[in-house]
């Protein structure tokens, strides 16, 4: 695992092909926007002149294992994963995130790890980006409000995370929470929902392995807007399960009340699964919005990770368990 | 200048500017960096839009009351066409990038989801009074029964305004469509009170 600031330019390996072959017309475009590309990083032309639209201050992975779970469909840019979030501890617009995280200091961070495990205790980032090899995985996701995009992630099986902490039986359930704080995180003075952020896994789902602990995003360590610096994502499930800037895991016993649900339980479940027979009381969840793309397209049972993940339900009802 | 060429020349052009302001924005900004979704981006802005032109439409009258400026009235049916107009643009935008115009899945979309059955009640209530808005067809059905049609702006603006509290309430608390509720409360409260009041004052 090596870590370092590194000018040279693998992050073309996951920049989108036609977003490369696209660069003079943004270089064009940049002209018109070049403000706002110079105050929100949201692009740099590498010396090589290839585009990669990165944070050009942002700490770089390198040695990155391709995954064989990564789809090949096409990867959304930059721009449209960094600036488009629900993060509501930054606001509820979409463009807030990106407005406003920079109040959030990814470093330096810690992770109390609590519960039913052998090994509690308080771990740092720095160490927590050594436990395994990062891989680079680009996953669907897609939002329960019926919207969705592909990103590559960058980080390690989630049940490489959770073994470390040798969960006892007794640990049924995992949940995680994110950091309070209203200096960093701005929209927690508002009451839009109940802080923390709380969120939860079954064990077998969370030690499923296209569970992925999140640490960074297109080669680079997680953007603030995107969770940083840790995180978790769940591809078969709606995005809101993917809970940002975590700063306490915990092995308990019952099923955690997560955030959605407490707040509009008729709405949001627990399980959140990716399901486009089970309709959002307010919206169908047949179809959906890939960012980048003006039509909608079939939503697919579990985000199309049905063959891995549907063994994980079997027998169960999912228009209850939703 | 006589007053009606002030209004012609001068006034008219400067509404008319005034209300297509907001989609030469869109489009500007559009043009500028579409964003990651320019459909929603176009959504919610003729939406709100749609929603801002009734309410102005509304407003006029009680304010023609309060300012007693009468002329006032000359810019209602502007305003309520330009309401129907972003009402379009924002209905379109749903029927063609939801449903590529299949007419079936639009209506099915209509009948299962609350907020878009409201929406589409609030967009077709608009349909017949954009019709009969010319001055031809003020004479044809005769004031009183223009006059009584066009209460329909009434369900219109309340259900445009379910259509948005519908829509948005995930995001709690609905700060938005509360105070829209509110202004709509107001507008046609106001019509209710001075009605009641000019009942007492010719019983007295």
């Amino acid at each position: 695992m090596v870590i370092k600031k590194a000018p040279d330019v693998r992050e073309s390996d996951v920049t989108p092909k036609e977003l490369y072959l696209r660069r003079r017309e943004f270089i064009a475009a940049a002209g018109v926007t070049a403000a706002a590309v110079a105050t929100n990083g949201l692009g740099v032309l590498h010396e090589d002149g290839v585009l990669s639209a990165q944070n050009p201050s942002a700490q770089k992975l390198t040695n990155l294992k391709k995954s064989p779970l990564s789809t090949d469909e096409k990867i959304n840019t930059y721009k449209d994963i960094t600036t488009y979030n629900n993060f509501y501890e930054f606001g509820l617009d979409k463009a807030d995130p990106s407005k406003y995280a920079s109040t959030l200091k990814p470093r330096p961070w810690s992770v109390v790890v609590e519960g039913q495990c052998g090994k509690p205790g308080t771990y740092n980032i720095e160490d927590i980006m050594k436990w395994a090899p990062l891989e680079e995985r680009i996953y669907r996701m897609r939002c329960v409000e019926g919207w969705s995009m592909v990103v590559p992630w960058v980080g390690y099986s989630m049940s490489e995370f959770l073994k470390r902490f040798e969960p006892t039986s007794r640990a049924k359930y995992v949940q995680f929470k994110t950091l309070v704080d209203q200096r960093q995180m701005p929209g927690q003075t508002e009451p839009a929902l109940q802080w923390p952020y709380v969120e939860g896994l079954r064990m077998d789902e969370a030690m499923h392995p296209l569970a992925l602990l999140g640490l960074g995003l297109y080669g680079e360590v997680l953007p603030n807007q995107n969770g940083a610096p840790i995180r978790l994502v769940v591809p078969w499930k709606y995005g809101f399960k993917g809970i940002k800037s975590i700063v306490r895991v915990s092995f308990v016993e019952n099923e955690p009340l997560n955030t959605w649900k407490q707040q509009q339980s008729s709405e949001y479940g627990f399980y959140a699964n990716v399901n486009p027979q089970v309709d959002h009381p307010r919206w169908s969840q047949g179809s959906e919005r890939r960012l980048g793309e003006f039509f909608r397209r079939k939503t697919l049972m579990f985000n199309g990770y049905a063959d891995q993940v549907a063994s994980l339900y079997t027998g169960m009802d999912l228009r209850k368990f939703y | 200048m006589t007053a009606t060429q002030w209004r012609r020349r001068v006034f008219k052009p400067v509404v008319w500017v005034l209300c297509l302001a907001p989609l030469s924005y869109l489009i500007y900004s559009l043009y500028l960096d579409p964003g990651p979704n320019p459909v929603e981006t176009i959504t919610n802005f003729t939406g709100i839009w749609t929603l801002r032109f009734i309410m102005l439409t509304l407003a006029i009258t009680p304010l023609r009351w309060l300012t007693g400026v009468n002329q006032l009235v000359n810019y209602r049916r502007l305003a309520g066409l330009f309401a129907f107009f972003y009402s379009v643009l924002h209905f379109t935008t749903f029927f063609f990038f939801d449903h590529q115009f299949d007419v079936a899945a639009m209506l099915d979309d209509v009948r299962k989801r609350p907020y878009i059955t409201a929406g589409f009640f609030a967009f077709v209530l608009m349909i017949p009074l954009a019709v009969t808005s010319t001055t031809g067809w003020i004479r044809r059905m005769g004031g009183k029964n223009w006059n009584l049609l066009h209460r329909l702006i009434y369900l219109t603006a309340m259900s445009a305004v379910l259509h948005y509290y519908w829509k948005v309430s995930v995001k709690l608390p609905p700060v938005n469509p509360r105070n829209y509720a509110i202004l709509v409360a107001v507008l046609l409260g106001f019509r209710l009170w001075r009605n009641f009041a000019r009942k007492r004052a010719s019983e007295v």
